[in-house]
């Protein structure tokens, strides 16, 4: 750990950063020095990832300013970051798949000769920093389509690597990586410390970042709430600054009641490798939520519930009989009546430029028409009446649903489904990037629902949610249902530590907390 | 013709109409330029006379059949073509038949023709671009073997002349045919659940699968319809020209693309209204007809029909800069 | 992953399109010489090379669009355009040939740089684009040439047209084509030479250049691509100048091996076609991103071999389509079988 000189070589200043009404950064102050290794903690939505895409230039700050070694600077896009020396290896992936490894290293300024790309030079550039990161089994000729997932990482790290970066960002980049490569990775961090870069390090997994940082700042809420030298802070205190003191109220109360009996079963569940035998019971009225870090297998679950995966093994029963559907056609067929809230409204959930009417009624036009045709009675009625329901906040039904804000977009999207009159709920991440008046209501939404009689499954990132809305969790890890909690045993150090992995009784600092 | 002509009924536009009412506009400025062009040279009014308008519009009706078609399988974001050879082979198989499965015998070609297209790309997932062009190539490999390669002897049969040349109360038949398809498919498009589904997989394949509509099976449908309605066109063009011939589908290929695009229909599919496409298929025919009222040799035709689609499209563009 | 894959064995995986794309070629070739009376022998090899060039250089033309994930409907009529201009131009003192033959491609690259402003600037898709630019190209060969007709400067036509040594004979080379060195190669066919300089001096440094790159990447991944800072827009619009600039080398071969020019309608057409389905049966992907201008020479090669066998088994050309659209619909049914292993049906939308 060495401390150079005091002066920071990033700071920003009261930047702040709204997406349309929901508050991603406010106000906050950062700083971070040359040959230190920063983290940055926080829960999904703290603000951490707006945060560094500010600093590399993927957006625009509305205010506030950045200085980069004393210098204001201001990045119009990510190319201007790279040129000052500001380096970020994003969490998706910014490879070109078609290209090979070498082109994709050299990708923004490749070695030339006579004007040509000299492919020698670019190669041998290649294997350097491949072999500097542990990677010499990759061939650079190789394509990046055909690369696994944690080589392609360590070909992400390598082409930030070759930007010669002052200030490296890495954003979850070693999510995917075995453990072998991560060995490597610190040892080469820890290198570009002693060199005097600085390193920004964005990481869920609490142990590596003991390992690593010199100092940590904690995000909540969008806020910057606290920097300290690592080990100022025990365990128990890091996670309380994450979590936060207060007390959400908006979720509503709930009632602890009997066990209903199962209406979803799910048994010995598996696909690929993605899930491994995924044991889960669903009741009549109950809301169960599905925990754990992202990309553990919930979407996978979800989709393999609703049809939409193909070899997927293990059993799935409705009402005692097997109901695993095969389509999503099936899934919402009289027998199941299951329904699926996607991850990704704007590519899977909506028709962007078509109407709000269309959109509501695109799951249901087979109870709103007679014989081949839709009817246009039914179907105003319908959607005048999932309009009121879910107090979606419109012009006209006749207006593209893009015109639309993100929470009334989501309403459109829940609408939708509700028309359909669900037994099975499947909702996969239905409030992210959502304003908190929308979610206040769709927490509502979903206990009259449950109450109603449907079963719900919902997977969140936020901890709070699942806290507030759930009867039961299910918190995942590798594919598989880890630990189920229930009741008043869901709290966020029950979550947080199953979702790391981590062993609760063995951790003094969680102890601590509680 | 009334649906080609329909005025907007508020003055708030939306985005699909705007390419209408500018197509309409230019429908008309073709008109008074034409108009006025044989006022001067012969004082004749010849492009505004009741026979002429009708006489148009009847050629046109084989290119509107087409493009109904096509813009079905554009909607979708897809394209086909395989209809000019779809077209002939129809047509050829119609006069051969002949009798009273003549037409049922092209219609079910086309339909055929149109299946294999769907399937092709629906659950092959193979670019319909060029899984349309190979089925195009066989189809006219295979009507050469059935041909020999010359325009097959087999006529027409009266009802497909009747139906392509003949005319009730002076309309021509050609135009009733075309009135009917025109009116299908803008019902199916507006009304039914597969126009729904149509729109829907063309604006976000992924999010109407999510919403449980029959995707897969919309495409083959949409494909099998395009196919039919090239069939159909097939054999009202064997009945106008009284037989089959060679290469008799391959003027329609590019001018139904156009008259779909030129009518506000988005070429990556999603949006567009049928109300365009008689637009488009109007503007196409009348542009033709004009030029050569003024006897414009073929080397300016193309130029000036090759600078009408640009124009028509960054016209269409600049308007929705102007909304935001 | 085994260590050390050779790198050969990756380039050849890398490349199965074209690898397959070659040996089909090889194959239908020389069934073709073995069946022919006068089988591997100059005169049916010039013969080959020259029916075979200028479709190869459109099919070159259609590739940079298609790597790019776009389309050009207007190769075909842009080759139609160069060929009726040099139907006028291509003659007179070897400065006027010269000239001649420099603004033939001059027009073909002006001609795709407009489509590629048109595209850029008008943000109107590449396939309309072209569908209208291509309708603007044929009138303007129509304008030039009304009737077939015409005349390009003889002795550039039999140099090109035949072998090296009557190459070396009309301009005087070589000792007339008799130096003993030359005889090793003096019965290659002109024609062919001059396909593999334009690749070589065209394409494969092109393939190197930034922009080159670019335009792979765009087709790969244009989000990612616009991200990492490469010049999007200038790649677009170089990709359609040189698609301009190998249509037009297509129509300047045209002029000169037909000694004429002719605005033919359905000749620009079936062109155009046959560059598409050549770029696919060269290995390169329609969505863009993968493949070269090379696979799809041998793409247009196949298309006209199939042609050449046809003819010496004297069945009516036009029966051959059966043949070529069965091929190809193998082949993309082929690659289509793919999706059959998609686990995640999500993924069929991306």
């Amino acid at each position: 750990m060495i401390d150079r000189d005091a002066r920071p070589l990033l700071e920003l200043s009261q930047t702040s950063k709204r997406y349309g009404g929901v508050r991603a950064l406010e106000g906050v102050d950062f700083a971070c020095s040359a040959g230190s290794i920063h983290a940055i903690l926080g829960e999904n939505g703290a603000g951490k990832s707006t945060l560094i895409k500010i600093v590399s230039g993927v957006v625009q700050p509305d205010s506030g300013s950045m200085r980069l070694d004393g210098q204001d600077v201001r990045f119009s896009n990510p190319a201007a970051a790279n040129a000052a020396g500001v380096v970020c290896v994003f969490q998706e992936l910014s490879l070109m798949p078609d290209l090979s490894v070498a082109d994709n290293i050299s990708i923004a300024g490749p070695p030339t000769r006579m004007g040509l790309i000299d492919a020698r030079a670019q190669r041998r550039r290649a294997e350097e920093l491949l072999a500097s990161i542990g990677c010499e089994d990759v061939n650079p000729l190789l394509r990046v389509r055909d690369l696994p997932l944690s080589r392609r990482q360590m070909v992400e790290i390598a082409k930030a690597l070759g930007k010669r970066p002052r200030l490296l960002i890495l954003d979850e980049a070693t999510s995917a990586l075995t453990n072998a490569d991560v060995t490597v990775i610190y040892e080469v961090l820890k290198r570009l410390r002693e060199d005097g870069l600085s390193i920004l390090y964005i990481s869920h997994r609490m142990h590596e970042i003991e390992a690593l940082a010199d100092r940590a700042s904690v995000f909540r809420n969008g806020r910057h709430i606290e920097t300290f030298p690592m080990g100022a802070r025990s365990h128990g205190e890091i996670v309380e600054l994450m979590i936060g003191r207060e007390i959400s109220a908006q979720y509503p109360t709930r009632v602890t009641r009997p066990r209903p009996a199962p209406l979803l079963e799910v048994r010995k569940l598996s696909w690929e490798n993605r899930l491994r035998d995924v044991d889960l019971s669903l009741g009549m009225g109950e809301i169960v939520g599905l925990g754990g870090l992202d990309g553990q297998g919930q979407k996978e679950l979800l989709l393999a519930l609703f049809g939409v995966l193909k070899g997927v093994s293990g059993d799935m029963l409705i009402d005692g009989k097997p109901a695993l559907p095969s389509s999503p056609v099936d899934a919402k067929g009289p027998g199941r009546r299951i329904a699926l809230i996607p991850e990704d409204r704007k590519t899977e959930g909506l028709m962007l430029p078509m109407s709000i009417a269309e959109n509501l009624c695109s799951a249901s036009l087979d109870a709103l028409s007679s014989g081949p045709f839709i009817d246009p009675g039914k179907q105003d009625v319908a959607v005048a009446e999932a309009i009121r329901q879910l107090q979606i906040k419109i012009g006209s039904p006749a207006d593209p649903v893009a015109t639309l804000s993100g929470g009334n977009q989501q309403k459109v999207v829940i609408a939708k489904w509700l028309m359909t009159k669900p037994r099975i709920i499947l909702l996969n991440d239905p409030t992210r990037g959502i304003d908190v008046g929308t979610k206040q209501e769709i927490y509502g939404l979903l206990r009259v629902l449950a109450d109603a009689g449907a079963a719900i499954l919902f997977y969140s990132t936020d901890y709070d949610e699942l806290i507030g809305c759930c009867d039961r969790v299910a918190v995942m890890y590798d594919g598989a249902i880890r630990v189920e909690l229930e009741g008043d045993a869901i709290t966020e150090q029950a979550l947080i530590a199953s979702a790391l992995n981590i062993d609760t009784a063995s951790t003094p600092a969680l102890e601590h907390a509680s | 013709m009334s649906a080609a002509l329909e005025k907007p009924a508020r003055f708030a536009l939306g985005p699909d109409d705007k390419p209408i009412v500018i197509a309409s506009a230019f429908i008309i400025l073709l008109l008074v330029i034409g108009t006025a062009y044989t006022l001067v040279t012969a004082g004749t009014m010849t492009l505004l006379s009741p026979n002429y308008l009708l006489q148009q519009l009847q050629i046109g009706a084989f290119l509107g059949i087409v493009a109904a078609g096509m813009m079905l399988v554009i909607l979708i974001g897809h394209i086909d073509l395989s209809v000019a050879w779809t077209l002939a082979a129809s047509a050829m198989m119609a006069t051969t038949v002949g009798g009273p499965w003549a037409i049922p015998t092209g219609l079910a070609v086309g339909l055929a023709v149109g299946l294999v297209n769907g399937l092709g790309v629906a659950y092959l997932r193979v670019p319909s671009m060029i899984f349309t062009l190979a089925v195009n190539a066989v189809m006219r490999g295979l009507m050469v073997a059935h041909t020999g390669g010359f325009a097959p002897q087999t006529a027409a049969t009266d009802l497909m002349r009747f139906l392509a040349a003949g005319r009730v109360g002076g309309i021509p038949m050609a135009i009733f045919v075309w009135v009917g398809v025109s009116i299908v498919i803008a019902v199916v498009l507006k009304r039914t659940v597969f126009g729904r589904t149509i729109y829907a997989i063309g604006n976000r394949e992924a999010a109407a699968y999510l919403a449980g509509m029959r995707t897969r099976g919309v495409i083959v449908a949409a494909f099998a319809a395009c196919g039919m309605l090239a069939g159909l066109a097939g054999v009202l063009l064997a009945g106008y020209s009284t037989k089959a011939y060679q290469g008799m589908g391959d003027a329609y290929v590019l001018p139904a693309i156009a008259a779909v695009v030129i009518g506000g229909a988005n070429i990556l599919g999603g949006s567009g209204r049928y109300a365009g496409t008689v637009v488009g298929v109007v503007l196409i025919v009348l542009l033709n007809s004009v030029l050569s009222i003024m006897q414009m040799p073929e080397a300016g035709r193309q130029i000036i029909y090759g600078a009408v689609i640009i124009t028509m499209l960054l016209a269409y563009r600049s308007g929705r800069v102007h909304q935001g | 992953m085994s260590r050390p894959t050779a790198d050969w064995l990756i380039r050849l995986r890398q490349n199965t399109g074209l690898a397959s794309a070659i040996a089909l070629f090889l194959a239908f070739y020389l069934f073709y010489n073995i069946f022919h009376p006068k089988g591997f022998s100059t005169p049916v090899l010039v013969q080959n090379a020259d029916e075979a060039i200028a479709l190869a250089m459109v099919a070159m033309a259609q590739t940079i669009p298609v790597l790019m994930g776009g389309l050009d409907l207007s190769v075909g009529a842009v080759m139609t355009m160069v060929n009726c201009l040099a139907s006028h131009l291509v003659i007179g003192s070897p400065l006027q040939i010269a000239f001649g033959i420099v603004t033939c491609i001059a027009a073909g690259a002006a001609f795709g740089f407009a489509n590629g402003c048109i595209v850029v600037y008008g943000r109107i898709q590449p396939i309309i684009t072209t569908l209208a630019t291509g309708a603007i190209a044929i009138g303007i060969a129509l304008f030039l040439r009304p009737k077939p007709g015409g005349k390009v400067d003889e002795d550039l036509s039999w140099a090109l047209t035949n072998s090296l040594s009557d190459f070396a004979e009309t301009y005087g080379l070589f000792d007339g084509g008799k130096a003993a060195w030359f005889q090793p190669i003096a019965w290659i066919p002109a024609a062919l030479v001059l396909l593999v300089l334009v690749i070589l001096l065209i394409w494969v440094p092109f393939r190197r250049t930034v922009i080159g790159r670019t335009i792979y990447a765009v087709g790969s991944a244009e989000g990612a691509a616009f991200m990492s800072g490469l010049p999007v827009d200038r790649a677009k619009i170089a990709a359609f100048t040189l698609s301009g600039v190998f249509a037009a080398l297509g129509g300047l071969f045209l002029a000169i091996q037909t000694s004429s020019g002719n605005a033919d309608l359905p000749q620009a057409s079936a062109y155009t076609l046959n560059s598409i389905a050549a770029v696919v049966l060269g290995g390169t992907s329609l969505l863009g991103g993968s493949g070269s201008a090379v696979g799809s020479v041998f793409g247009a090669l196949i298309l006209r071999v199939i042609s050449f066998n046809f003819r010496i088994f004297d069945i009516p050309p036009l029966m051959q389509s059966l043949v070529e659209g069965l091929i190809l619909l193998a082949a993309v049914s082929l690659g289509g079988l793919r999706v059959l292993q998609v686990k995640n049906r999500l993924e069929l939308f991306r």
